[in-house]
Parts: C-alpha cells; sequence; structure tokens
C-alpha cells in the first residue's frame, strides 16, 4: 500500500511469526476473544482490526471465536453504486430493532488502486444508533480485493457473529454485473436494483441477479418501479420447458419494492429475509455453508503459501524464476510447479 | 499484511452546515493513502465516540465552524477516554481562535488547524504522530 501508512512494527512481525510456526493462542488473543464475547465492544472492534490486518493475532483469536459462531444470520446486501444500499441497511437496522434483535453491520467501500487510501462513507446514512449497544456499525476498506468485498469480510463476520449478533448485514461496494462472491459470504443475498436501471435483457444476463436470493427494487417512490419489479419478475422465472436434471438449477428469486428513505416495504424485507432463512435450514442451507468454509480455506492457504514464497530461502529461487518468465525463457506454468514443489517439500 | 494504512474519522459535530472543508480533507488524507471513515454532518459527541470505537480509528479529525468547539471538544475527548481510547490521535480544524487552543490541548487534542492548513502537513503530523496499538 506504499509509504502512505506508517506500518505497525509489532503487529508485522506477529504476522511473520504466525507464518513461521502456526500461531499459538498468546494471552493477548485469548484475552480479546473472552471480552468481545462477554460484550465488550472495544474489544470487539480491535479484533476487527486484527482480522482486517491479518495478523497473528486474528489468527490465534479465530481458534476461540470459530466454534462461537454459526448462529447468526448472515445477509448480504449488494447492487449498483447509488442503488440505496446503505439507506436499506439503515431502515433493516431500525426494523430489527424495533423487533428486539440486536444487528451488526459489515460495510465495504472499495480502496484506491493507487494510494492504497479509501473513503468509507457508509456510516453517513446510519447515524441513528450511537446510544444502542445492540447494534454495531464497521466500515471495511476492500484493500485491493476484486469481488465486491474485502479479502476478510467472511472473518469479520464471523467475530461479529461470535460476539452475538443476531443479524449480520454484509454490505459491498457499489457492483456491476459479476461480483458475486458475497452469495458466499452470506446466508442470504439480497440483489438491489433502482427502477429503469435496463430492460428485460439486463434481467436474463448471467452474473449478479442469478446468486440472489430476494431481488429488491429500492426507490420505490420513483416512476417505473412497479415497472421494473414486474419485469425482473417476469425474466427471473425459471427457463421455459427445463426438466428434471442432474445440473445446478438457478434460484428463484422474490422480487419486493421498497423505499429505504421512508421505511417503506422494509419491514416485508425482513420477513421475507427471516423466511429464507427457515428455509434455508436444508440441503441448500448447507451447501452454502460449505462453499463458504471452502472459499474461507482456500484463501488462506493460498495467504500463506503466497508468504512462504516470498520468505526464507524460496525467496531467491522466487525471484529467479520471476526473472526467467519475464524474459520469456521460462513458461509460468513451470515455474508455478518449482515454487510449489520447493515450497511443500521443505514444509515442517 | 504489514503496511496497514492508519484509519482516520472526519466528522463534524454541532449544527454548524460548513462541510466543505471536511469533506476536502476526507478526500485529501485518502489520496494520502488514508483510510478515512467520514459520517456527515451534524454529529452528537456520542455518535462520534461510538463511531470512533467501532471503526477503531487511530485518529479522530473533528472539523468544527460553530464555535461551539469549546463545549464539543472536551465531550467527545471525555468519552473518548472513557471508552478506553486515550490512545486515539485527537485534532481539531475550523476556525478556532488562538485564545482556545492552549484550552484545547489541555483536554486532550494533539493539534488544532487553522485555515490555510495544507492537507500534506495534516497527513504528515498523522503519520508522525498517530501511536501504534496493540
Amino acid at each position: 500500500m506504499g509509504e502512505a501508512a506508517t506500518p505497525r512494527a509489532t503487529e508485522a512481525t506477529e504476522a511473520t511469526a504466525a507464518i513461521a510456526t502456526t500461531g499459538a493462542a498468546t494471552p493477548r488473543a485469548t484475552e480479546l476473544a473472552e471480552a468481545a464475547i462477554a460484550g465488550d465492544r472495544l474489544a470487539l472492534a480491535r479484533l476487527l482490526t486484527a482480522v482486517e490486518d491479518r495478523s497473528a493475532l486474528a489468527e490465534a483469536a479465530m481458534r476461540q471465536l470459530y466454534p462461537m459462531a454459526g448462529r447468526a444470520h448472515l445477509v448480504g446486501i449488494t447492487g449498483p453504486p447509488g442503488s440505496g444500499k446503505s439507506t436499506l441497511v439503515a431502515a433493516l437496522i431500525g426494523e430489527v430493532r424495533s423487533v428486539g434483535r440486536s444487528v451488526a453491520v459489515v460495510a465495504v467501500d472499495p480502496s484506491s488502486p493507487i494510494t492504497g487510501g479509501a473513503l468509507l462513507g457508509d456510516r453517513v446514512r446510519m447515524q441513528a444508533y450511537a446510544g444502542d449497544r445492540d447494534v454495531f456499525i464497521r466500515s471495511m476498506a476492500s484493500r485491493g480485493h476484486a469481488g465486491g468485498l474485502a479479502a476478510t469480510t467472511t472473518a469479520a463476520a464471523a467475530v461479529l457473529d461470535a460476539a452475538g449478533f443476531d443479524l449480520v448485514l454484509i454490505e459491498t461496494v457499489g457492483t456491476g454485473q459479476s461480483e458475486v462472491e458475497v452469495a458466499a459470504a452470506a446466508d442470504t443475498t439480497v440483489v438491489l436494483e433502482a427502477p429503469e436501471m435496463g430492460d428485460e435483457v439486463q434481467a436474463i444476463k448471467a452474473g449478479l441477479l442469478e446468486v440472489a436470493d430476494l431481488v429488491v427494487v429500492n426507490k420505490g417512490d420513483r416512476p417505473g418501479a412497479a415497472r421494473t419489479a414486474a419485469q425482473l419478475r417476469a425474466m427471473l422465472v425459471p427457463s421455459v420447458g427445463r426438466v428434471a436434471t442432474e445440473r445446478p438449477q438457478p434460484k428463484r428469486p422474490e422480487v419486493m419494492i421498497t423505499t429505504a428513505s421512508t421505511g417503506e416495504g422494509v419491514p416485508e424485507l425482513l420477513v421475507a429475509l427471516d423466511r429464507h432463512r427457515a428455509a434455508g435450514r436444508d440441503e441448500a442451507g448447507t451447501g452454502v455453508r460449505r462453499s463458504r468454509a471452502s472459499a474461507q480455506i482456500e484463501s488462506i492457504v493460498a495467504d500463506k503459501l503466497g508468504a512462504r514464497l516470498r520468505a526464507g530461502e524460496l525467496a531467491s529461487l522466487h525471484g529467479r524464476l520471476v526473472g526467467e518468465v519475464a524474459d520469456h525463457r521460462l513458461d509460468p506454468y513451470t515455474a508455478a510447479d518449482r515454487l510449489l514443489e520447493a515450497a511443500t517439500s521443505d514444509a515442517p | 499484511m504489514t503496511d496497514r494504512p492508519l484509519k482516520v474519522l472526519i466528522a463534524k459535530p454541532g449544527l454548524d452546515g460548513h462541510d466543505r472543508g471536511a469533506k476536502v480533507l476526507a478526500r485529501g488524507l485518502r489520496d494520502e493513502g488514508f483510510e478515512v471513515v467520514y459520517t456527515g454532518l451534524r454529529q452528537t459527541p456520542e455518535m462520534v465516540a461510538t463511531a470512533a470505537l467501532q471503526e477503531d480509528v487511530d485518529v479522530v479529525g473533528l472539523s468544527i465552524l460553530s464555535g461551539a468547539h469549546m463545549t464539543l471538544v472536551p465531550r467527545i475527548t471525555k468519552l473518548l477516554q472513557e471508552q478506553g481510547m486515550s490512545d486515539v490521535l485527537v485534532t481539531v480544524g475550523g476556525i478556532i481562535p488562538d485564545v482556545d487552543v492552549p484550552v484545547l490541548r489541555e483536554a486532550g487534542v494533539a493539534a488544532v488547524f487553522g485555515p490555510g492548513t495544507t492537507i500534506a502537513s495534516v497527513a504528515e503530523f498523522l503519520r508522525a504522530n498517530a501511536r501504534p496499538r496493540g
């Protein structure tokens, strides 16, 4: 991320140590994890920072926290920039609190690919809950990760889950057509559309709409909202003449209309979320949880392997192979095989 | 993994609606490589303190042009201390009379940035003074 940031020396050292050893539980991690579970919000906030920084502290704490997680309903909220994601999240917070449940939000905004900086502005619409300890809102910068989330968003949601929140809302960056990662991070995925964003052809393109469990046409007070919803309903029904097949089946999302700024349609949205969750305790829900677990493990393996390749004795081999591939003296597949072989053969 | 960007809360407590300066600074610090949480206008001290805690920021930057800084700022620094965040750097920007500066410093403010301060100098100050936390 460049020289703009001040590196945190101690955490950097801890992170290196974690790659070398597999990271024993530290007293500090235990203390923070226990405090966060007991309801200490500062401890929770500091754990989330450790998760975002992928520090050894977070790894150690996760050992205690992860078994406590798995009870919250994880809801992803995604959609194009300006479709009203933050406003809808704010309205949902109010609705969830009115029925006495607790709620946490992870709101992701993009990091600059040039400076590494970020402007995290989602809180602007979520101000009303400062005195309420059953609401916890956390902004995250995407830190170079594509797909609509940060690399650590799933882990952050697990920490909030372990801290006991009933509902964890995961708000993605403003997305285009194919940022579908949130579907793996959440039990229920809500895709927002604004009225008049496109014609029927937009609705039958592959991508974002396909992963929706619920499609919400927000800004329902704008002209064209009902027509947009009707078009989406018409186009999102299963294709004609399908017979039973082994191939994965597309979802059949419910299409709803909300006006987040006034709260119109928001109680119905919460009911629909609960209904989807209740339905998801079956096989489909298990599938989502398994693919989430798989994605998490693979991304951690990739991280750890990447760190190992760039450190220690492998660094020189890495550097030499990079040079050879850059000069077209070696193909990248062979280079990758050699690195993998070296990395796994000298594994402890 | 190691070069973690500093996280800064830019907040406008109080009732004045002049948020141009706060927005310019938020944008400028973004370009300096900071992660900037912007909360918008009309924040109560409680809102600022809650946001600082939940976001676990390294710096709280307050923009005040209403003249209410002598009331608002000490309340915010007190709330931050009460919630265990006395290690967070607090800075104030806006129209602050010179005579008030020592009092604000006494209340826990690390720096007061008046009109004409460059974004680069703010960024430099924050990098030099934000304390590493564990």
